[in-house]
């Protein structure tokens, strides 16, 4: 046995190769180096330490607090719209009835735009002077545009990240409503169970491992989410900044963090542990109320 | 379908909610191809009704961006990524099932670790290592942190694994090597995982835009993405130009996603559905 390990290692190498060098240099090799960059502050190409407090006085900074905030509301926002809409669309698709399958490739035709497509679209929704809701509803449409106002730019943004991923929630949550057995409606219709309890007996605790494979895809996408807010707001609308999240802060333009490669390891960093620390508390709490079967 | 016979008048209700619904998800779709079949001067006078159908708002977008280019660089960019991701996920995959080797379980362990990373964590110090090599701006810039991930490597190794043992020990009596096992049978029987990887990551990388941002400058380097980009802020006087190019650029992936619809459903709920 253990001869034959040692004979099927080189093919082992050659196969196996081509993966570890990409994922080393170009994942394992930077995770490292950013941790030790993250202490770090720079200006071009030179660098001088502040040694591990460098993280602690970045977490505590206004900005990233802030940044934090934004970010929670964000997800707040976007992940249980998106997922209700998406349920929503999901479950009204899934009778067998004439022509359903044209209104399901227009709920999955979202994922089809990309973040820039998807943004670009509703920049122009949303503009003030040639929007069109800004044409037809006026109002703080018009005047100063719901990107431009303090209070509303995170809306907007979320509507149109919401708008971006409902093609993937629909899709992922159809592929799960069509994996539930159909003789456990059968006999839950024989029960008596109403259509609404059947929904909430049956199908919800059926489809939870789906749900939460999307909650924790979508919270992610919220908490790395960079296109849609260079795009639309670039953070702002300043001075209250209200759309800068974790990920702009690191990577946007006009920041504390632009051209310090330093300063941006420490928040990117930062945003690995936060990321790390909610997967774990998703999987944890959610996972306990997933109904997996037997 | 015993169950899902519904009554008539509920039956209208249902295609009345669709529609509606369906009205909501096309209405920025529909927003935009109205303008972009617009004259530049009508684009915007009644903003939901067709009017003066022309080309030439189109015709001028492709030729004031420089657009076929962009959509040029994306395809060979993805198209790159995505041969790559699908041979060097094969190859791993197979090494992880079929091959016994020590250091197994520690590196197999050690790459699906890599799935935690989130991409932003990694890209300043990747940023730096393309321009120490002098790669900037360049399509090795813009495709090698790709070429291999793990979860391509984790959703082929899943597919491997359903195939029995006693294949492989079949074929290996009747003198076939790995090589020849992987390539004749355990590619063959994998093909719809592998092409809802293919099509995946085909996706992802049509859609990069932070990285690309990072590591191009020069116009000659833009994707389809951060040639958008440009033009949103370039062409901000002719917004009927921007919304013309954002109609251009999204109508080749519209096509893919509707010849590839099953692919996709699958590689999107790869990790969703339990079985």
């Amino acid at each position: 046995m253990k001869k034959r390990r040692w004979r099927d290692a080189g093919l082992a190498a050659v196969l196996i190769g081509p993966s570890a060098a990409v994922l080393g240099l170009f994942v394992i090799y930077p995770l490292l180096k950013a941790v030790w960059l993250g202490r770090e502050r720079c200006s071009n190409a030179k660098c001088s330490t502040n040694g591990w407090h460098q993280y602690v006085d970045a977490f505590r900074s206004n900005e990233f607090q802030d940044a934090l905030v934004v970010t929670l509301k964000y997800a707040l926002i976007t992940v249980p719209i998106g997922l209700v809409l998406g349920i929503g669309l999901a479950v009204l698709a899934d009778k067998y009835i004439r022509g359903v399958g044209i209104f399901r490739t227009i709920f999955s035709s979202t994922v089809a735009t990309s973040v820039a497509v998807a943004s670009v679209m509703w920049f122009f929704l949303f503009n003030p002077n040639i929007g069109v809701l800004a044409h037809y509803l006026g109002g703080v449409f018009k005047s100063p545009g719901l990107l431009q106002d303090s209070h509303t730019a995170l809306w907007a943004v979320s509507a149109s990240s919401i708008w971006a991923n409902l093609g993937f929630t629909f899709i992922v949550v159809t592929a799960g409503l069509q994996s539930v057995p159909k003789d456990l409606y059968e006999s839950a219709y024989v029960d008596g169970a109403t259509g609404f309890g059947r929904f909430t007996n049956v199908t919800l605790p059926m489809i939870s491992p789906t749900l939460l494979f999307a909650t924790v895809v979508l919270t992610t996408r919220a908490f790395q989410s960079f296109g849609e807010i260079d795009i639309l707001t670039a953070g702002g609308p300043a001075p209250t900044n209200p759309t800068t999240t974790l990920t702009y802060l690191a990577y946007g333009k006009g920041l504390p963090t632009s051209g310090d490669d330093g300063l941006r390891s420490t928040v990117s960093v930062l945003l690995f542990f936060v990321l790390l620390v909610l997967a774990l508390v998703q999987f944890r709490g959610l996972d306990k109320r997933v109904h997996y079967g037997n | 379908m015993a169950i899902d016979h519904v009554s008539s008048g509920r039956k209208v209700g249902r295609y009345i909610l669709l529609a509606l619904m369906a009205a909501v998800v096309l209405f920025p779709i529909y927003v935009m191809v109205i303008a972009s079949l617009k004259p530049g001067n009508k684009a915007f006078v009644h903003p939901l009704l067709p009017g003066d159908f022309t080309f030439s708002t189109l015709r001028e977008a492709w030729n004031s961006g420089s657009l076929g280019r962009a959509l040029w660089v994306s395809t060979i960019v993805s198209v790159i990524v995505t041969l790559a991701e699908v041979i060097t996920a094969i190859l791993a995959a197979y090494a992880f099932v079929f091959l016994k080797f020590p250091g197994q379980k520690i590196i197999f362990a050690i790459f699906l670790a890599t799935l935690l990373v989130p991409l932003e964590a990694t890209l300043t110090v990747n940023r730096r290592t393309m321009q120490s090599l002098g790669w900037l701006n360049s399509y090795k810039a813009l495709t090698l942190p790709f070429l291999a991930t793990a979860f391509g490597i984790f959703m082929i190794r899943q597919v491997f694994l359903t195939i029995p043992k006693e294949m492989r020990e079949a074929a290996s009596m009747d003198g076939l090597g790995h090589i020849g096992f992987m390539y004749e049978v355990a590619v063959p029987l994998s093909r719809p995982t592998i092409g809802a990887l293919a099509l995946f990551s085909f996706l992802t990388s049509w859609n990069q835009y932070l990285w690309p941002n990072l590591v191009t400058t020069n116009a000659k380097y833009n994707t389809v993405q951060t040639g958008l980009k440009a033009l949103r802020f370039a062409s901000l006087d002719k917004p009927n130009l921007v919304i013309a190019g954002t109609v251009i650029v999204a109508l080749p992936i519209f096509v893919v996603l509707i010849a590839f619809q099953r692919q996709l459903v699958r590689g999107l709920t790869a990790g969703a559905v339990k079985g």
